[in-house]
């Protein structure tokens, strides 16, 4: 019965894109009609955990390998549920009035619902193989959402590096899940969960493998949630829709490899080691994306390395331990990021696809609710205290990275100032002064179906902080802030009004940015190091193939060949005279020299 | 008995070799295919008649060479009843027997 969930957005796929693709109304009916079963089916099964239990089917049974397409039903999860579901189906609605004047909206919606089904996989995934499977699809249903815009190349292309980047981290997560079954037998998380509480397993010589296990499953969430050094496909995957950059690359997709940390932390935290990797990743990604979108100047490239920054304030959650906190921050991320990106969007729509801040300004009074409503999301992004639902969830990743490592909670800290200060730098820039254009003269408000979800989102975005996640996932206990809770609070606030006050001051009224500083600007140059140790080396070994394959396969083996046997033809063709007597002279000639060679030569 | 009356295997096998030399010849030699055929069998019978030798000489008496030679003139009997009808159906074709005529699989 639960399956509703997970199959719903799939039949609307299918339909959509094979069936429907003529009747776009339908198309879109149906894709937003599944989204919403979905959702209901979610919220049931939130309220009421356990009512409806999943039933598991046997997938593959080779030896000791027993692999299931099951459900799971735990708090994690369904919150999860909830987060896909709900922001997903917000972001269905806005695509309607976004996506209006697009040729192939059919097209458009029944990836996204593919994208909806692959991604409620994960979500359910009760085992390691079937969530990587899930995983691989919601790989590429990001690959068709990118390239949606394929006759574009730069759409085209980021859709192949988003593509080719991911694969990296899931080779990894591949090994991971290998190294697991090999350790432990298994790959259903409640088996390995049993097994590794009741400390059977890996010990002695062999624990040195559960490094390995550990690295290569966090080596899936770097990919997919984007983490240096494997962030460069995200801010490419801006190409996409801006609904989709809204979905998949700030709300769901990219908090899968959270989702996944989160679903397999019990063996993660059997090595200390790998909660420290993971920790000092989420950190660095996180300082090191916030002083990139300091200086970008494309208002969804902001977004996306802000997205980058906050993905690795999940992932440094995790690493110290406080999963639930991470998780925290996740769905308080998905509400205001999925905000910011629409309301991105609804600019973008009503500057007619111009994505330049500094040709907007004085937006604030040409589309009041976008303004509002992106105004309430930089808040909740950038930690305004007490309102707004970011300061929470980042308050209590501070906490709990004050608690751990003192190192990795200043840089925590740092990134919350640059967070303040980029995006009251965008929202300034973009929403204040007076307009610097024409198209920023010209701007209007967003028709209602676009409209409507963004203030939704933005009531999310504010009570979402006081929901209580962090102890429904942890069970009634919870942890509360604890001693260094004041402090931290006092620093963190500190912080956001420092920068933030600096934001505003230095970008209020300008023309044009005041500030240049080329490596934040150039991204730490990491396109450029890729292009030169990657990607160069790479197509000089494919030419080298590639001639290899022309000259030495090609020329000297397959048409060598067939030049041999084309020359020896026309050399033994000339004995073809048609003279039956000289054939039969020269097959006597040959039994005879046959008969010497057998009978004769071998006794002289 | 004397070596000039008595018959010896070596007789039957010079007079094989006789035969087959003789058909070798007609067969690359002559021109006419019906000839060339007969060539043909003549070769055919003269390994025959080295195989009834062979037999007829050997100290066991298996009559293995016997038996070998009655299946070789069924075979050639059918093969002479296969090669007859190829011709004669040539001939009424090309209204010629003669192979420098026959020359169309040349390439």
């Amino acid at each position: 019965m639960n399956w509703i969930i997970l199959l719903s957005p799939l039949v609307a796929a299918v339909l959509a894109g094979l069936v429907f693709r003529a009747h776009k109304s339908v198309a879109v009916g149906l894709s937003i009609a599944a989204c919403t079963v979905s959702f209901a089916a979610s919220a049931w099964v939130f309220f009421y955990p356990g009512s409806l239990p999943f039933t598991s089917v046997d997938w593959i049974k080779v030896g000791s390998l027993h692999v299931t397409i099951g459900g799971i039903s735990d708090p994690l999860s369904n919150l999860m549920l909830l987060i896909v579901t709900g922001v997903g189906l917000l972001i269905h609605i806005f695509s309607v009035g976004y996506m209006k004047e697009d040729p192939s909206v059919s097209r458009f919606f029944a990836k996204l619902s593919f994208f909806m089904f692959s991604m409620l996989g994960i979500v359910l995934a009760d085992n390691l193989v079937m969530m990587f499977i899930f995983w691989e699809l919601v790989g590429l249903a990001s690959y068709l959402l990118i390239g949606f815009w394929f006759q574009r190349p730069s759409a085209a292309d980021a859709a192949k590096k988003a593509f080719i980047v991911n694969r990296v981290g899931d080779f990894g997560f591949m090994i991971g899940i290998l190294t697991v079954w090999a350790l432990w037998g298994t790959v259903d998380f409640h088996q390995l969960q049993v097994l590794v509480a009741g400390g059977t397993g890996p010990l002695g010589t062999k624990a040195d493998w559960l490094i390995l296990a550990g690295i290569g499953l966090f080596m899936g969430c770097v990919g997919k949630s984007a983490q240096f050094p494997l962030h460069v496909w995200l801010p490419d995957a801006m190409e996409g829709p801006t609904p989709v950059s809204a979905l998949i690359h700030a709300a769901t997709m990219v908090a899968a490899g959270v989702y996944m940390l989160a679903r397999v932390f019990f063996i993660l935290e059997l090595k200390g080691e790998v909660l420290t990797v993971i920790a000092w990743t989420g950190t660095v990604t996180a300082v090191f994306a916030a002083l990139i979108a300091l200086q970008q100047n494309d208002i969804k490239r902001i977004l996306a390395y802000s997205t980058l920054s906050q993905l690795g304030y999940m992932v440094a959650a995790v690493g110290m331990g406080a999963v639930s906190a991470g998780m925290f921050h996740l769905a308080t991320h998905a509400f205001f990021k999925a905000l910011l990106f629409l309301a991105a969007g609804s600019v973008i729509h009503a500057m007619h696809h111009e994505q330049d801040i500094w040709a907007m300004g004085g937006l604030r009074k040409k589309m009041p609710v976008t303004f509002a409503t992106f105004g309430v999301a930089t808040l909740a992004l950038t930690g305004f205290p007490f309102l707004f639902a970011g300061f929470y969830s980042k308050e209590a990743i501070l906490v709990a990275a004050f608690g751990a490592n003192r190192a990795i909670f200043a840089v925590l800290l740092f990134t919350a100032g640059l967070t303040a200060f980029y995006m009251f730098r965008l929202f300034v820039v973009a929403f204040f002064g007076s307009p610097r254009g024409a198209a920023a003269t010209h701007a209007h408000e967003s028709p209602l179906v676009m409209v409507v979800p963004l203030v939704f989102l933005a009531v999310l975005s504010t009570v979402g902080g006081f929901l209580p996640i962090p102890q429904y996932l942890e069970g009634a206990a919870g942890h509360g802030h604890g001693a260094h809770g004041n402090v931290v609070m006092c620093l963190s606030i500190a912080a956001f009004v420092v920068a933030a006050g600096a934001g505003i001051w230095l970008y209020r009224d300008r023309t044009h940015d005041p500030v240049r500083v080329l490596i934040f600007r150039n991204k730490f140059y990491s396109d450029e190091i890729y292009e030169w140790f990657l990607v160069r080396p790479q197509d000089a070994l494919a030419r080298a193939a590639s001639w290899f394959d022309q000259w030495i396969i090609g020329g000297l083996m397959v048409r060598g060949t067939a030049a041999l046997a084309t020359f020896s033809g026309e050399v033994l063709r000339l004995f073809q005279g048609g003279n039956l007597q000289a054939y039969v002279v020269l097959f006597i000639l040959g039994v005879a020299y046959l008969c010497y060679w057998i009978l004769i030569r071998p006794f002289p | 008995m004397n070596a000039l009356t008595e018959i010896t295997l070596n007789h039957y096998l010079a007079l094989s070799g006789i035969l087959f030399m003789t058909g070798a010849a007609g067969v690359m030699m002559r021109r006419n295919i019906l000839v060339i055929y007969m060539c043909l069998e003549l070769m055919l019978n003269a390994a025959n008649l080295a195989l009834v030798a062979f037999s007829r000489f050997n100290t066991q008496p298996l009559l293995e060479g016997h038996i070998m030679v009655f299946f070789i003139i069924t075979v050639a009997a059918a093969e002479v009843s296969v090669g007859l009808a190829l011709i004669v159906s040539l001939y009424r074709l090309r209204q010629t027997t003669n192979v420098n005529d026959l020359t169309s699989l040349k390439f």
